[in-house]
């Protein structure tokens, strides 16, 4: 399972980059199986940490995907449409969810050891 | 990330399985060392911990519709029915024509409730004039002995649960045949759709039955409990691909099949369902029960590009007329389906709409099977 150092983790396994941007872990990708539809939240919605801002569809069930920020959405990772599949082949590049700019963070991220290691 | 909440209702739990924690403890098929091995992803499912995938749903689905695949399905049970008013008491307690049935023969059947539900959907195998062996859903297990006990008194019948004593693995795909040929005695191109015959198979002796839950053809093989791990190894040898629960769902439910719980239940008459065929008129336990026409119907659906599951209501203009029974994302015909339960006298339109967190989409009225094989 891959953990990228410069990323920071929910416990509920979102990831959030330096820039903003989201996407789910190589773990929850993994968890989760073939993923068939990805429900992305509208470009300028304001969030709050913790709200449930996407979903994520595999084959067997729907899984909830929640702000590791607040701030409000600037983009949407459009290829998901065409092609969610790149959430499990590339979670942490091409298979990113969408972008925050963030106003504050939750206060409850792990790095990228702590949350390996919860998840080992 | 977690289990969104139009989903929480659903049998067919995934997860880790470490979220899971059950009042009881799950059972444990003769496999689960196996299953482990081969890499599963263990959840607990109807009281059991099974293997929901190896690999992926999607490569396994496929390898069972070109190929074929190995199910473990040894939670489901086994009771044995033998004595002189065998037959007589079958055809009490089920719907379909038990005295129909040959030696040899493996019949689907419904066992029915007094008030016209269903206490299970079942399938029943004949073994010779007295002896019928009757083939339960895992989560029914329980509940299906105490409703037979109660309604065998007053028949020269005998019940023994073997449900402990018997593996179960279902070998399924259009290879299933070609592949287990060269390793059986009999001639399997003879035995044509639900027989149900003694056999060798890789040096153990098994039952077999040309039954299954995928629309493939394929094999049931019923082994012994403590042979079943040896068996299942060397099917695998064979080339097998090993799937879990999860390609199981979507490809029964492309197949069109009903599964206890979401399909069918106590509290729904049974009919609602294309299935009319499997109740015959005879005096059975259901009988009175399933007099009147059902107010719902069972349809299916096809959507564009969201998943609908289960309990997502179903909509016909504003109106909400139903409800999706079970749904997923068809492997095969890569969009998703559903199947609905909707009231009776809106079953016939051809569009509707889904409701999937709060906004709708459109959902065009399919025939039930969605998939069939060439």
């Amino acid at each position: 399972m891959q953990t990228p150092p410069e990323l920071k983790y929910a416990p509920s396994h979102e990831w959030l980059a330096p820039d903003g941007t989201v996407g789910i872990s190589d773990f929850a990708q993994d968890q989760l199986g073939d993923v068939v539809y990805v429900e992305l939240p509208e470009v300028g919605r304001v969030v709050t940490a913790g709200e449930t801002v996407a979903v994520v569809e595999s084959v067997k069930t729907a899984s909830d995907i929640y702000a590791p920020a607040s701030g409000t959405i600037v983009a949407v990772n459009e290829q998901l449409s065409g092609s969610p599949e790149l959430v499990n082949q590339s979670p942490y590049t091409d298979g990113w969810l969408f972008r925050l700019d963030v106003t504050e963070e939750s206060g409850d991220l792990l790095d990228a050891e702590a949350y390996a290691a919860a998840n080992g | 990330m977690s289990e969104s909440a139009g989903r929480r209702r659903a049998g067919l739990r995934y997860s880790s399985g470490v979220t899971d924690t059950p009042e009881t403890p799950l059972k444990r098929t003769p496999l689960h060392a196996a299953h482990l091995c081969a890499g599963a992803r263990m959840v607990p499912f109807g009281g059991w911990e099974m293997p929901v995938q190896y690999t992926g749903v999607k490569a396994e689905h496929d390898a069972v519709r070109t190929r074929a695949g190995v199910f473990d399905v040894s939670h489901m049970g086994e009771f044995r029915v033998t004595g002189p008013d065998a037959e007589a008491f079958l055809q009490r307690v089920t719907t379909n024509d038990v005295t129909k049935l040959k030696p040899g023969r493996a019949q689907y059947n419904w066992l029915p409730n007094e008030s016209g539900g269903l206490v299970d959907d079942i399938y029943v195998y004949r073994v010779g004039p007295e002896e019928f062996l009757l083939v339960v859903n895992a989560a029914n297990i329980a509940k299906d002995w105490a409703h037979l006990q109660r309604y065998a008194s007053g028949f020269d019948v005998r019940l023994s649960d073997e449900s402990d004593r018997w593996g179960l693995l279902a070998v399924q795909g259009p290879q299933a045949e070609t592949l287990l040929q060269p390793h059986t005695d009999v001639d399997l191109s003879a035995k044509k759709k639900n027989a149900y015959f003694p056999a060798t198979l890789l040096g153990f002796g098994v039952w077999l039955a040309r039954t299954g839950y995928t629309g493939e053809d394929g094999f049931e093989v019923f082994v012994r409990a403590e042979e079943a791990e040896a068996l299942w190894e060397a099917l695998l040898a064979l080339g097998l691909t090993p799937a879990g629960l999860g390609a199981r769902d979507t490809l029964r439910l492309e197949a069109g099949f009903p599964l206890y719980g979401h399909e069918f239940a106590e509290d729904l008459h049974p009919l609602a369902s294309s299935y009319t065929w499997v109740v015959k008129d005879k005096d059975h336990v259901g009988r009175a029960g399933m007099q009147a026409a059902p107010p719902v119907r069972l349809i299916g659906l096809a959507l564009e590009r969201v998943p609908v599951r289960e309990g997502y209501p179903v909509l016909l203009g504003n109106e909400r007329i139903g409800h999706v029974t079970s749904g997923t994302s068809s492997p095969t015909l890569g969009h998703p389906i559903a199947m609905a339960l909707v009231r009776a006298d809106a079953a016939d339109a051809e569009a509707y709409a889904v409701e999937v967190r709060g906004k709708t989409h459109p959902a065009r009225r399919v025939a039930l099977p969605f998939y069939k094989r060439a």
